[in-house]
């Protein structure tokens, strides 16, 4: 077994005398996608924004390409391959693909003392790799907020993989989305597993971490219930765990195994 | 996948839709509607041209400032005040404590900028929305400024600023005009009427370019290149836009909008300077209500009132609406009270217009 992109042992975390992590062990492979299931408030959040730098862990060591480390900004998670794609915080509906596409890591050209953005480039490249991910825009100009909520993701992914990730940590990237849009998300996810990064999938829809999951952990209330790989779990299981099992399967029996 | 939804947009279209198409719509109706009602009146003579140039200009000054700020998502209500007491400090630094001119200016600008600096600090350190941290140093400046005044000279207007200027080597670049050859010649050769009795005989009418409207130039060029062409252009629209997601990608968010509320601060103070070298004498009460006069000429321009949208060009557009109004309504000898009734409903017009435009573009809804 190569060693993994990014390894977590036992990380925990506290805020206050709040335990919002207790001991969690989560690793990612190359060209895999490892999905992170957990309902609401089981500790999702503390735990991505641990792995891209924004909180600092408690407990425990992060380990990248098998080395430790500790990130002290999201910058330096970015800088070791660390991309992390925010729900609602990915884009930026006012501006343009291409300005959206390049922000923070701006394309420039110089004469002198003068430094401008070389649009022409930044153009190019920007449609080039939408149309790899399988999106024609009709022009890079176009406003963000023109495109779908789907398309916005893919944006984001598409940049986060341009800029050279090694690990794609995707949180909620279907949730918000439609049946159509997010089957082109669930897409796009395969095709950037394909080329070879390692894919982090947070959601808590067992329907689409099934699609395109290679190995799933769930965690609940700051713990990890163990991780199983496709085939070895049944995705009822998973909703089990994920909600505590009990009510949810006598809901279920009431609802004829529609949640 | 190409989505056959998505219509094709005509070329014409696609050069229409833009930030700015409000406002230049807006500016050629005023022009239209001025050459109408006050066509011969010698408001479109050289005369005229440069008196509405010269308002329009200092409108437009101001405007770059507050323009780049608000799109960067934040409001100065301080920039009157601030116009007020970078020209006394001026005064006051020449004028009562005899240092030469060109060192009073500088140090009207590091102090004004530093007043910007710490308006931005203070907005990104409590969190607090920028209309209420430039609220307060409204007052506090307006107030510091009279205190100042009075304490220094007993008189809240201090004068003989034009004689300490003589031969200093900045005060150039704030007062007076360039080409002043050519406009003679054009006098000469009489494309602009020249003066025909009194100590000025023989002198072009309009003698040059105001250094004011060769400032204000020069800010609209430099604020457009900026926003439009630059790296920091785009971390400006960011930190407007959506200020968590721009820091997420590494958007030094802060730096931009303190640097922002800096440049804000050096427009009023350029627009201060200019004043005081025109008038020669600095008085507490200049700049009142500039703040909100160059946020209409920004809201004018297509720029959205919270952030991550607008042109600098509309809001020069703006501020030469502004200018032209101000004074056409005083050539076609109308009330001038009436100016703010016509200022108001150009105001409404241009913000609904202009949010049916930016609707088209950004999809928003």
């Amino acid at each position: 077994m190569s060693t993994p992109l990014i390894e977590m042992d036992n990380i925990e975390k506290h805020f206050g005398p709040v335990i919002a992590l207790g001991g969690v062990s989560f690793n990612v492979m190359e060209g895999e996608c490892h999905c992170l299931l957990g309902d609401n408030g089981a500790g999702k959040s503390t735990f991505i924004k641990t792995m891209s730098g924004v909180h600092k862990p408690t407990k425990g060591v992060m380990r990248v390409s098998g080395q430790d480390v500790a990130f002290s900004s999201p910058r330096d998670a970015m800088e070791a391959g660390i991309a992390t794609v925010y729900q609602d915080l990915a884009m930026i509906p006012l501006m343009s693909v291409t300005r959206n596409f390049w922000m923070g890591r701006e394309p420039r050209k110089s004469f002198g003392p003068f430094k401008w953005i070389d649009f022409k480039h930044a153009n190019k490249v920007t449609m080039d790799e939408m149309s790899s991910m399988g999106i024609n825009l009709r022009e890079p100009e176009q406003a963000v907020g023109t495109l779908s909520g789907g398309e916005r993701q893919t944006v984001a992914i598409a940049r986060a993989v341009h800029f050279g990730a090694k690990v794609l940590i995707l949180d909620e990237p279907t949730s918000a989305l439609g049946v159509r849009q997010t089957s082109n998300v669930l897409a796009t996810i395969d095709r950037v597993r394909k080329s070879g990064i390692g894919v982090i999938f947070i959601t808590h829809n067992v329907r689409h971490a099934m699609a395109v999951g290679d190995r799933f952990t769930v965690l609940n209330r700051g713990q990890t219930h163990g991780t199983a790989k496709r085939g070895e779990i049944k995705p009822e299981e998973l909703q089990d765990m994920m909600a505590g099992g009990q009510e949810l399967a006598q809901l279920e029996g009431s609802l004829g195994g529609t949640v | 996948m190409s989505d056959e939804r998505i219509k094709q947009v005509s070329a014409i279209r696609r050069a229409m839709i833009r930030p700015e198409l409000g406002a230049i719509c807006g500016t050629i109706l005023v022009f239209v509607f001025f050459f109408m009602i006050a066509g011969d009146s010698g408001m479109f003579s050289a005369e005229g041209v440069q008196n509405w140039g010269v308002v329009s200009a200092q409108f437009a000054i101001i405007a770059v400032g507050a323009c780049l700020l608000m799109i960067a998502g934040e409001f100065d209500l301080s920039v009157g005040s601030m116009i007020g007491f970078a020209g006394v400090v001026i005064a006051i630094l020449s004028v009562q404590w005899g240092l030469p001119i060109w060192l009073s200016i500088i140090a009207a600008f590091v102090v004004c900028m530093a007043i910007g600096a710490l308006n931005g600090f203070l907005v990104i350190k409590t969190g607090l929305p920028s209309f209420i941290v430039t609220l307060a140093f409204l007052y506090i400046l307006r107030g510091l400024t009279i205190w100042l005044s009075i304490l220094t000279t007993r008189q809240t207007i201090i004068g003989g600023v034009k004689e300490a200027a003589e031969g200093d080597p900045l005060a150039w670049l704030f007062g007076g005009v360039i080409f002043k050859g050519l406009f003679q010649w054009l006098g000469d050769i009489g494309v602009i009427e020249t003066f025909t009795r009194g100590s000025r005989m023989g002198q072009p009418v309009v003698d040059g370019i105001p250094m004011l409207v060769v400032w204000a130039l020069g800010l609209v060029i430099f604020g457009h290149w900026l926003l439009t062409k630059t790296r920091f252009g785009n971390w400006i629209f960011a930190s407007g836009g959506d200020a968590q997601a721009a820091r997420y990608v590494g958007v030094p968010v802060n730096r931009v909008k303190i640097l922002m509320f800096m440049f804000t601060a050096f427009c009023a103070t350029v627009f201060a300077t200019c004043q005081v070298m025109e008038f020669g004498s600095a008085a507490a009460d200049r700049g009142l209500l500039k703040e909100f006069e160059a946020i209409i000429c920004v809201v004018i321009g297509g720029a959205l009132l919270t952030g991550g949208y607008g042109s600098v060009i509309g809001a020069a557009l703006g501020a030469l609406i502004f200018g032209v109004v101000q004074q056409g309504l005083f050539f076609a000898g109308a009330e001038s009270s009436l100016f703010r009734v016509f200022l108001g409903g150009i105001l409404i017009f241009a913000v609904i217009m202009n949010t049916y435009i930016r609707r088209m573009i950004t999809g928003e809804r």
